[in-house]
């Protein structure tokens, strides 16, 4: 079994103001130096058989019609070894 | 309940003569307002039918309200999950054939998921759920939701979302503006962040409008906001409807 991984983070265009609070938040704790932060999110597939070109493809898909909503996010797609 | 203000009231049928127009009222898991819709839908004068979530059968009903909620928990985006359910198959293939469909709150973000409408839906900016009685203005009274009312009508509805943030690129948001497709934007303030004030948008054809705050709850007198400027939505579809 492999993991592939799919990360999904809103366009670079897109205010993310969940990173915003996040960013705002470091100088209080301690954390100097981080500019900018923006928050996305990571989904794990356990992929049952091998991970081949078609395995990744059908991955892709379910990410660009599901996972990610193409209008506002960008996903890439990864296998973790 | 013994005294009734209007036979509009009545919650088995309506005014005589139009009691037979349907309109379809879909339920997903965490649907919160498809009572209120339905309900809205009576005193509009139209008959309410009930739609399954998991059910293709849209009844053979002439219209159809996505209404408010959390649908499928918001999980992963709202509307995400919903817009793949055996109901929006169908709904999705109908509504490109002209079927009037109307998105309220988490249904507009139904449609956005189902690209149905243009763009999409993010949290509010100020990142809290809102609930407040919100001015908007309706920029498009050309539509079959939106006939009942007056284009650069002022009205009064109830606005309450988490992700009520409507989202698109620049190029979507100046080909809706030049063609008359933004159909209600929000006055007074902007509560989520929306760009261009967008408080709601219709298709090409006019026949799919989508927006956030909730006309359903503003039917009635002493009720909501206690006005009656959401029921031109219903009046709209149903004079449509008859009309045809």
């Amino acid at each position: 079994m492999a993991r592939v991984v799919v990360d999904v983070m809103l366009k670079p265009e897109i205010l993310d103001p969940q990173g915003q609070a996040v960013q705002r938040a470091l100088p209080r704790l301690g954390f100097d130096g981080i500019s900018d932060v923006r928050q996305g999110k990571r989904f794990e597939l356990e992929i049952d058989g091998p991970v081949d070109d078609a395995a990744l493809d059908r991955v892709r898909k379910l990410a660009e019609t599901f996972l990610a909503n193409t209008v506002i996010e960008d996903f890439t797609v990864k296998v973790e070894s | 309940m013994t005294a009734r203000p209007s036979p509009t009231s009545t919650l088995d049928g309506g005014p005589a003569g139009r009691g037979n127009t349907r309109i379809g009222v879909v339920t997903f898991p965490g649907s919160l307002d498809d009572r209120d819709t339905q309900r809205a839908i009576r005193r509009a004068g139209a008959e309410p039918v009930a739609l399954w979530h998991r059910d293709k059968d849209l009844k053979q009903v002439d219209a159809v309200v996505l209404p408010g909620g959390f649908s499928y928990g918001d999980y992963l985006r709202a509307g995400a999950i919903s817009r793949f359910s055996p109901v929006m198959e169908t709904l999705i293939d109908q509504a490109r054939a002209g079927l009037p469909v109307l998105g309220i709150c988490n249904g507009f973000q139904v449609l956005t998921e189902a690209h149905l409408l243009p763009g999409a839906m993010l949290g509010n900016n100020h990142l809290h759920f809102i609930c407040r009685e919100q001015k908007l203005r309706v920029e498009n009274a050309e539509t079959a939701w939106t006939a009942d009312y007056t284009a650069g009508q002022e009205i009064h509805i109830p606005l309450k979302n988490m992700d009520g943030r409507y989202v698109a690129d620049e190029r979507t948001l100046d080909m809706l503006e030049a063609e008359g497709r933004v159909a209600f934007r929000y006055l007074g303030m902007n509560p989520n962040g929306s760009l261009r004030d967008i408080a709601g948008i219709t298709n090409e054809a006019g026949n799919v409008v989508g927006l956030m705050p909730h006309p359903e709850h503003a039917v009635e007198p002493g009720i909501g906001t206690g006005g009656t400027d959401g029921l031109g939505f219903f009046t709209s579809i149903l004079k449509k409807l008859v009309n045809l």
